[in-house]
């Protein structure tokens, strides 16, 4: 009953979805108001019902109903309860149910809680959501239907990949999807107010806080994604520059931009059609990645199943919103009037050069991931990868960063250059210092990027903090110190990459039980090995006593074995210092009872994660900052009121 | 009759024969001990696409097939072989798809080309806008 229901509240959410389109469009143009009211109950009502057929499947899978085909394709009885629930979207179809599920209830957010866009535009911009949202749940109800059944039902399931058995399962989809498809948003409010002709400064100042909201969690997707990928696979590493990856950096890429030229649209009421274009982009990177995973043209641990027919469906879907959006950007562009103007000195002027920044990076992300499928089309296999986007996007990004560490000291309007030129004196003076510093202790050893990308990192260190300089702290505004504290975050992130490229102790050995190892200014004793167990695994375990001088401290890598489906997995022992992070992996048994570990000591590495988390913090804090005030406002007239 | 026993006999051990002729990977998780040597080798391993694998480099990935390459690589520059000859014999024999160095062959030169174009492209329009604002 429990798939049928679920089944029924999709059939029944899209039914609403498409009454929805029709409220909006039909209201909007014969000026009917009494359609227009049932808009926001329908797209409410939209967000319930596919919040409850997640709930559903959900359920399905804690209690690993076996007549539910999705559930014995990727489930198995004897799974801890942690991963029956994330293994919920560890799939294809839970994915893309979660994924209407976060359209769903975004456009009920969007329905109840925007209140500042002007009443038509409200109303596009829900007909909007209703319009991409029917597409989805087309793909899911024709071609992806996760609650079908199975007859006869067998004993019991397949299980989950190994790989996904992990409590970042748990957080990574569903914050990364939040914000992939939270994004959705801002596509929907560049429709309504290309169809309404309402792109200026208040419609800006609305659509503001969906993008920050959006861009905050899919910062957190992606750290966690990336730290995630760091421990579990095993070797250390902290981005592939995997297809799977860029696909998910695209969208970011294109919303950090937005976020800016929005701010720059909200503040000086310039570069409207730019920011209208780009938050086309924006989504419209989160279909391109999700065709690129989905369609199964790639190979990766995201690609659950080859399917060719889901692939053209998705691409069918792609060419109708990217092509419709764009045609109705083309139509209706050329009556939006041109926005203020700016001077060559200003904070306008380093916000677009962010924003082109962000863009030839992001093109440079699309056509590299792009590029081998269609140089396979021409019979030619050629693979791109890390070494190609270091070395052309790394440069570009830290440009970036400069312009990152001097933007926030230039004034908005006009600005003159020997006074940006003296806000820079210290920044400067860090970077000189941090010159000769690295310089002096890693000559030789470190590379031309890292080299540059720590001296920037220290420059953009104290830039970023130097909009604090001379003020009272305790007032100002918390979206100051959002900016502030993001900026940092930046900075923070910029050293950790560089530290660890540059810095890190790689140690490979064949070691018997009893050996002592030293590498990095650490001595690690290997104890023993021995069999342990685990809910659905079993493991051969190495104990290693660790120490630099103190207390030593015993580690545990492990090497798993699951027998459904059955998969070794290697499970890396980490221990983290204030200066870095120990990561030892236990390997194969080779001649004469010695094992293979491997050993790395990554300085700094964790500065990674933490500047990707201050990013969104400081994402937070600008959110909270800016909307505090409206909150406040209400509440009071709410008091007032009672 | 002796000899055609050792004959069949020898047939039969073939499989075993085969088990030990597989070229053993010594290499694969063991660092040449000249640290320079090794760095190079590192370096070329890292841009060495896993065959078996998922976009991963034979650095960082288990599959057995990468630790032959890996293995391969560390001899070869154990051997005194440069970097971009033990590239160039890889993608002899796997195909360019196995280097993650994109080759300086025609068919990606519009990959090197697009970033300086898309810069280029920013840079021409922002210009032309600043000017624009600035002349009114």
């Amino acid at each position: 009953m429990i798939a049928e229901a679920g089944l029924a509240a999709l059939w029944l959410a899209a039914a609403l979805a498409l009454l929805q389109l029709f409220l909006a469009f039909a209201g909007l143009k014969g000026g009917k108001s009494e359609l227009l009211a049932a808009v926001r109950p329908a797209a409410v009502a939209q967000g319930v019902l596919t919040a409850i057929a997640f709930g559903l499947l959900i359920t399905l899978f804690i209690r690993s109903d076996m007549s539910v085909l999705l559930v014995v394709t990727n489930s198995h009885s004897m799974k801890p309860w942690l991963y029956k629930f994330a293994g919920t979207w560890g799939n294809h179809e839970g994915s893309m149910l979660l994924w209407v599920t976060v359209m769903g209830v975004a456009g009920a957010a969007v329905a109840l809680f925007e209140r500042a866009l002007r009443r038509d535009t409200h109303m596009a911009t829900l007909g909007g959501q209703a319009a991409i949202s029917l597409g989805f749940y087309a793909f899911l109800l024709f071609s992806s239907n996760p609650f079908a059944r199975i007859d006869p039902p067998p004993p019991d399931g397949q299980g989950l990949n190994p790989l996904l058995q992990d409590p970042g399962l748990a957080f990574h989809p569903p914050t990364l999807y939040l914000g992939y498809v939270g994004l959705s948003v801002a596509f929907s409010f560049a429709i309504g107010a290309l169809l309404t002709r309402q792109v200026d400064a208040a419609f800006a100042r609305a659509m503001r806080p969906w993008v920050l909201a959006a861009w905050i969690l899919l910062t957190l997707g992606i750290t966690a994604g990336s730290y995630w990928a760091y421990y579990e696979l095993g070797w250390g590493g902290w981005w592939f520059w995997d297809p799977v990856e860029n696909a998910s950096l695209m969208p970011w890429l294109a919303a950090t931009a937005l976020l800016h030229s929005v701010t720059v649209l909200a503040t000086r009421d310039a570069l409207r059609a730019w920011t209208v274009m780009l938050a086309v982009i924006a989504f419209s990177m989160s279909m391109v990645g999700t065709f690129l995973v989905r369609s199964g043209i790639l190979t990766s641990v995201h690609a659950f199943a080859v399917d060719p027919e889901r692939g053209s469906f998705i691409l069918a879907l792609l060419a109708i919103y990217i092509g419709g959006a764009l045609a109705l950007f083309g139509w209706r562009i050329g009556s939006v009037r041109e926005g203020a103007p700016f001077e060559l000195v200003s904070r306008e002027t380093l916000l677009v050069v962010n924003n082109l920044l962000l863009s030839v990076i992001l093109g440079i992300v699309l056509i590299g991931t792009l590029y081998p499928l269609m140089t396979e089309a021409f019979g030619h296999k050629v693979s791109v990868g890390a070494p190609y986007f270091d070395r052309i996007a790394g440069p570009i990004a830290l440009t970036l960063m400069i312009a990152l560490a001097t933007g926030p000291l230039v004034r908005w309007r006009r600005d003159r250059a020997a006074a940006v030129g003296k806000r820079l004196m210290v920044p400067f003076a860090v970077a000189i210092l941090a010159t000769v510093s690295v310089a002096i202790l890693a000559w030789g050893r470190i590379g031309i990027l890292p080299f540059c990308g720590l001296v920037i990192a220290f420059a953009v260190g104290a830039a970023s903090i130097a909009p604090l300089w001379k003020r009272n702290l305790l007032r100002t505004p918390l979206f100051t110190w959002g900016m502030v504290i993001a900026h940092l975050g930046c900075a923070v992130s910029l050293a950790g990459m560089a530290c660890n490229s540059a810095f890190t102790v790689e140690k490979l050995v064949a070691a018997r039980p009893g050996d002592t190892i030293q590498t990095a200014g650490w001595s690690l004793r290997f104890v023993q090995i021995k069999p342990i167990a685990g809910d659905n695994w079993t493991a051969l375990q190495a104990d290693v006593q660790v120490d630099r001088g103190g207390a030593p401290v015993l580690i545990h890598p492990q090497s798993r074995f699951f027998a459904s489906p059955p998969t070794t997995t290697s499970e890396a022992a980490l221990l983290t210092r204030w200066n870095g992070q120990l990561y030892v992996v236990l390997g194969e048994e080779v001649e004469g009872g010695r094992w293979q570990l491997r050993i790395w000591w990554k300085p700094f590495v964790t500065l990674i994660w933490l500047g990707g988390i201050l990013i969104a913090l400081g994402g937070a804090l600008a959110l909270v900052g800016r909307e505090r005030r409206g909150w406040l406002m209400k509440w009071r007239a709410r008091r007032a009121f009672a | 009759m002796r000899m055609v026993f050792a004959l069949l006999l020898a047939l039969f051990a073939t499989p075993l024969a085969a088990q030990t002729a597989l070229p053993p990977a010594p290499w694969a998780d063991r660092q040449i001990p000249n640290a320079a040597q090794e760095r190079k080798a590192k370096a070329l391993m890292e841009t060495i696409r896993c065959l078996t694998c998922q976009s991963q480099s034979i650095a960082d990935s288990n599959a057995s097939m990468a630790g032959d390459m890996r293995s391969q690589i560390r001899e070869r520059i154990m051997a005194g072989e440069q970097p971009e000859a033990i590239r160039a014999w890889l993608v002899s024999r796997y195909g360019d798809w196995v280097s993650y160095e994109p080759t300086a062959a025609p068919i990606l030169w519009p990959l090197w080309a697009a970033p300086l174009f898309l810069l280029a492209l920013g840079l021409l329009l922002m210009r032309g806008q600043i000017k624009r604002r600035k002349g009114r």
